[in-house]
Parts: C-alpha cells; structure tokens; sequence
C-alpha cells in the first residue's frame, strides 16, 4: 500500500483544521468539519485496501479470492452516521442563532458578549 | 449475572427510544417517572455488577461471538471493578439529576428526558466496553447527547454558543481518536483491546503505533479538557441546564481519563512500558498545569457556574496527575478522589442551581449578601467548599493522601505541595463565592460577568421556596462525598480495583484466554503524616487565600497593591478564554502538536 492516501488524509486533517481556525461563517465551519471528517474516511479507507482486490461480497465470487477489508468499510459507515448527527445537530443551532440573533459569524457572537 | 452489562445500556436506549413515540401522549409526570425508573434500574443493574464482579474481570461476547483459536471475533463487553464502579456512580448521578428536574424545570417532555437517557447509555456504555471502536461510538453517543442538553435553551445566546464550541471541539476530538483507531487497526488488524495488546507486546513501540497513541490520547483528553483543550468547557458548563451539570461536572470530564486509562492498561501498555518514565512526567505535567491553570482562573470568576467549571478544570488536572503516574496507588487514588470529588462538584452545581431558582442570577456581584436567608443552601455550600479544599478526613482528603503518597512512592516529590495549592485556589474561590454570595462579605472578583446578563431563570416553579427534589439530591450528593472518607476499608477496596485495573497481564488472559486471573486483595496505606499537613494546609490555605480576597483590599496594607498585581498577570489567561471556536481550534491543533512531539521522545 502506497504512502499517499496517508498523506491526502493528513492534508485533508490539516485543510479542514485551518479552516475551522479561520472561519468567518458557523455553516462554512460545519463544512470544514466534514473536511476533517473527510481525512478518517480516507484513512479508514485506505487502510483496508488491497489492490486487485473484490468488494467482499461473497456471492458469486470464489471463497478463497482476495477482498478488501470489510471491517474499515463499516467503521466507515458508522462514522458517517454518527457525524452526519452531528452535523445535523450543528446546524440546527447555527439555524437558531441565525433566527434569534441574525448572524452566522463566531466573532459577532462572542462581541455581542462584551458588548 | 454478565447480562446485566449490555442491558444496562440496552434498557435505558430502549425506554429512550419507546419515549420518544409515546411520551408526547403522557403527561410531565408520567415521563419523569419512566425516566428516573429507568435511571434507578440502571443503577441497581450496575450496582449488582460491580458486587458480582468484585475484583474479578468479567468478559460478556456480543452475539455469543466467543474467541476461537486465541483471536476474539466478536465485540464484548469486559467490566472490572472500576469500569463498573463508574457506571454505577454515572447511574446514582443520574438518578439524582431526574429527581431534580421533576419540578418547575422548563423542559419539553419526552425529549428533556430522552436526551438524559441516550447520554445515560453512552456513558455506562463507555465504562464497560472492551472494544476501542464501541468505546468511540460511545463516546460520540455521549457527546451528542451532551451537546444537545448543553445547548437546550437556544433562545440564550451563550447556551447556543457554549452549545456550539463543545460540538465542534469535542467533534473534531472524536476525530482524532478515530484516526487514531484506523492506524492502531492498521498495525495490529484488531479493535479488541486485549487482542491489541496483545500484538503489541510482541511486535512492539514503532512510529505508527506511537502516533495511533498520541491521536488517541489526544482525542480523550479534549474530552477531559486538559490544557490547552480546556477552553470549550468553560463555555459549555457554564449554560447548561443544572441537572445536567451533575453528570458533565460529575462524571463525564473523568471519562475521558478512564478512557485514556483503559486504553492504555490494555492495548498500548505492551508496547509502551518501557518508557513509563517518559509518558509520566508528560501527564503529570500537563495534570500539574491543568490544576493550576484552573484554580487561578476559579479565583477570578465571577460568574458561579464558571466558577464550578474551572474547578471541575483544576480537578481534572489532579486525575490527569494521580492517572499519570501510572501506578497502581495512583490509580486507585485518582478513583477514590473522582468518587468523592465528584460527589461535591454535584452538590456544588445543585447549590448554584438552587441560587438560579431562588434568585434568578448566578453572578456574585450581583448576587451580593442576597442570599442571607438561605441558610440551609449555604450551609450546603460551604460544605461543598470544604470538601473541594480537602478537608480531613472526607472523601477528597483520602482520594488526594492516596495520590500523594503514590507520587512519593515513584520520586515525584514536588507532586504534593503543587496539588495542595491547587485545591487550595479551587477551596479559596468557593469560600469567597460564600462568603460574597450568602453573608455579603467583601465584594465580588471583577466586573459582573456578561453571561448573567442573558440567563434566564430556568424553572417555572415559585421562587419563594426551594423545592424538595432538588434539595433532598444535593443532601444525598454531600452524604456521598463525607461517605466516601469515613467508610472503613472503602480505600482498600480502591486499591484492589486499581490492582485490577493496571494489571495488563491478567486483563489479557482473562479476555483472550476466558481463564480467570485472580489477584491478591490490596491493603492501602493509612494517610502519611504529611497527607494530613498539606491537606489541612491545604484547607487552611483555602481560608486565607479567601479572607483575603474578601477583606485583603481593605485591612491589609499591601492588599490593594497585591491583589492588583495578581489580576494584571491573570489578565493574559482570562483573554484566551475568548469564547472564540477558532481561538479554541488552534489552541487544540498546537496542543496536539506539542504533545505528539512529546510522545515522539519515546521513540529515541
């Protein structure tokens, strides 16, 4: 297995970071929370993969012919459903915030406090 | 007997689930009943665990998923005598936090008490889980749950912004540790933790392993907040509702400890032993910093429930302190203090939740010399406040002389004196909230504090007397916490448990080999002579440190001169508390950084 789905996870990680630090926008900070997300599918991904390797159904396919992992393919699915409720969660109190106080910016939110 | 594991998290999800159907045809009364029911055979199921366990492991396979030829297949469930001591004490918390919101809380029923449900089961689910991926799935479960209660009062802007930096911080979090999961999977192609430990005893400490530890590490201490992942916490304790505040400052910031804990006693320990020294000095020194960094801050606060959120920081921070030394003692230390302190952070935050009821405020300075006439709270209060300053011979005294001595013990000898102090800032800002708060002594640390402004009241009962269900749980929360201490033999049971808990060994064995391993019952040493001086230094600290606070400025003649210099140099650390998520990110991603670097040593 090759280094690089490695490293577009970390770059992925890194990009999703920089973005939650730099955000101007709660929904834009949500997206780059599924980017960071985005580096565990890639990671979880590549790690069960095999090259040349079946999707590991076994119907109609030989017993003994190589597959990927299945496990990581489920780890994966359940990290969608768990961050898609999060996700979920996120923007229905960015959805409040913008009712109750009309902005989807961090900083306005934080000086409406010092004000 | 071992049934009993899946169905206490089982049951609570089900009756959750079923809630959310029907609860909407059900009176207020009816549901709060199911749910504290609920919660109260979750307890009794826990309770039954942890007698049947003993101080013995106790392995329950998913499916009937057996391990065959040496591997385990199947996800289980291995509860010893701390994991299931947590669940039972996680349960009695929750049984209390129902009890107290069964009246003139402003909550929508069911979903008030289907979200206290699913957050019960992720975190009993957490202790007892043997499996590194369940325990993540948990962990979110947990998270989720506690966000949304956090957040619950969205018309407040600061319950949606504390609501939001622990959804995002505790996310990304999640992430890492999930990260960390996929490479750990990549080496060893398990997510069992005594299979993992037991690839890795054979094939050793390597960079991938070292970074799987460090994502993983990383992604329970946010949840612990430890600094500099602290700063959500802050935030988010600060505006949830009270009830709810019993479990987050009871019990779920010790989770991410136990988490580290069980991790690292089961699959990391094999690869990493040889380099305990390396590993303890990190966590104790970032417990050592957490502590101090929390008392301070405790000190400045204005607002109560902030105030009990730094402390609950402070606290964490001599866990991290006790869990790092990684031995036995400090274990068993850490649990008894997290037991007793638990029990006073509780009745801490029942306090303030009573003040919130009778008054309608949380800020000191507000709150000024108002209430005079709540004596009983106040007396509560101040109990709390002992307890926190570690008053011989309660709960936190025995769970702070333990962690000492096993500090001691591995020649760690600055331990001591720096964790006094610690809980002698915590005690000092509790005192001085008393004395400001309940007889109008002196005045209030800095300006009336912005979070009070948009609080409002959260019960819809009268306000001219304090409810029975929220006075009787904080009564039964100050009986734990003195309990704790004056029980004979309660430390020796700790140690024991902690024996269980650190024996890699026997947790390998028993799970992968379905053979017992029994060990020898534990004695604890009696608190040391110098346990006794620095916890009543410690106490008596705390008084000082708080009638100067209240009277410094105007008797002493240096006192306007000291106090202003202290909160000149405290100024810098209150500023990063900034309340900005991107502010909290970074801090996060450097925090990280470092501590992976760290870790890196125990590669050379």
């Amino acid at each position: 297995m090759s280094v690089y789905p490695y490293l577009v996870a970390a770059w992925l990680l890194g990009c999703g970071l920089y973005g939650i630090v730099t955000s101007r926008n709660y929904i834009h900070l949500t997206i780059c929370l599924t980017v960071v997300q985005a580096s565990t599918y890639v990671l979880l991904l590549s790690v069960g993969y095999v090259n040349g390797a079946q999707a590991p159904i076994y119907a109609g396919i030989s017993e003994r012919s190589v597959v990927v992992d299945p496990i990581v393919q489920a780890l994966t699915l359940t990290d969608v459903v768990v961050e898609a409720t999060v996700v979920a969660l996120l923007l229905a109190l960015i959805l409040q915030a913008n009712k109750r106080y009309g902005t989807t910016d961090p900083d306005r939110m934080t000086r409406m406090h010092d004000e | 007997m071992s049934q009993l594991a899946p169905l206490s998290v089982a049951i609570p999800l089900l009756v959750a689930a079923l809630l959310t159907c029907a609860g909407a045809f059900l009176p207020r009364l009816a549901v709060d009943l199911i749910a504290t029911l609920t919660a109260l055979a979750c307890f009794a199921m826990t309770l039954t665990l942890i007698i049947h366990v003993g101080s013995g492991l106790e392995v329950y396979w998913f499916g009937g998923w057996h391990v065959t030829h040496g591997v385990a297949v199947g996800i289980d469930f291995a509860v010893g005598p701390i994991g299931a001591g947590l669940a039972t004490f996680i349960s009695l918390l929750m049984v209390l936090a129902l009890i107290s919101s069964t009246r003139g809380l402003d909550v929508k029923h069911p979903y008030y008490q289907v979200l206290m449900l699913t957050f019960l089961a992720g975190m009993v689910g957490f202790c007892l889980s043997g499996d590194l991926f369940n325990m993540f799935v948990l962990f979110e479960l947990m998270s989720i749950s506690a966000v949304a209660l956090v957040g619950y009062k969205v018309h407040e802007r600061a319950a949606l912004e504390g609501g939001l930096n622990f959804a995002v911080i505790n996310t990304i979090g999640g992430f890492l540790f999930l990260l960390g999961i996929g490479l750990v999977y990549s080496r060893t192609g398990a997510l069992n933790l005594a299979q993992i430990g037991h690839y890795l005893a054979h094939s050793g400490n390597d960079r991938v392993v070292m970074v799987a530890f460090a994502l993983i590490a990383s992604g329970l201490l946010i949840k612990a907040a430890v600094v500099p992942f602290h700063f959500w916490l802050a935030d988010a304790y600060a505006v949830a509702l009270t009830p709810v505040c019993l479990l987050l400052a009871g019990a779920m910031s010790e989770l991410g400890l136990y988490g580290l804990g069980r991790i690292y006693f089961s699959a990391f320990e094999p690869a990493l032993s040889g380099h305990t020294g390396t590993l303890r000095a990190i966590f104790v020194g970032i417990g050592l910093l957490t502590s101090l960094w929390g008392g301070l801050m405790a000190l400045t606060e204005d607002h109560l429930k902030r105030l009990l959120a730094f402390v609950t920081i402070a606290f964490i921070g001599v866990f991290l302190t006790g869990l790092g030394l990684l031995s036995p003692d400090g274990v068993a230390g850490t649990a008894v203090y997290v037991l007793a302190d638990g029990f006073g952070k509780a009745l801490l935050f029942a306090c303030a939740g009573m003040i919130q009821h009778r008054l309608g405020r949380l800020s000191q300075s507000r709150l000024h010399g108002r209430a005079r006439s709540l004596r009983l709270i106040g007396a509560l209060f101040l109990a709390g406040g002992l307890l926190i300053a570690a008053l011989p011979p309660f709960g936190p005294f025995l769970g702070k002389s333990m962690i000492e001595d096993a500090a001691v013990k591995v020649g760690y000898g600055f331990v001591p004196p720096l964790i006094a102090l610690s809980s002698a800032l915590c005690g000092a800002a509790v005192l001085r909230a008393y004395a400001c708060v309940f007889l109008g002594w002196g005045e209030a640390p800095g300006r009336a504090d912005q979070t009070d402004e948009d609080t409002e009241p959260e019960t819809t009962d009268s306000h001219d007397r304090t409810p029975l269900v929220q006075l009787i749980p904080a009564i039964v929360l100050l009986a734990g916490a003195i309990g704790v201490g004056v029980w004979f033999g309660f430390a020796d049971l700790a140690e024991t448990a902690a024996t269980r808990f650190t024996d890699v060994h026997g947790y390998l064995v028993t799970v992968l080999a379905a053979s017992g391993h029994p060990i020898p019952p534990a004695a604890s040493s009696s608190p040391a002579w110098y346990d006794w001086l620095y916890c009543g230094g410690a106490t008596v600290a705390a008084v000082a440190f708080a009638a100067a606070g209240v009277w410094g400025r105007r008797y002493l003649p240096w006192g306007c001169r000291l106090t202003d210099a202290a909160s000149r140099v405290l100024a810098p650390l209150r500023r990063t508390h900034s309340g900005q998520i991107g502010d909290y990110t970074a801090a996060l991603t450097l925090g990280v950084g470092v501590f992976g670097g760290l870790l890196a040593l125990t590669l050379l």
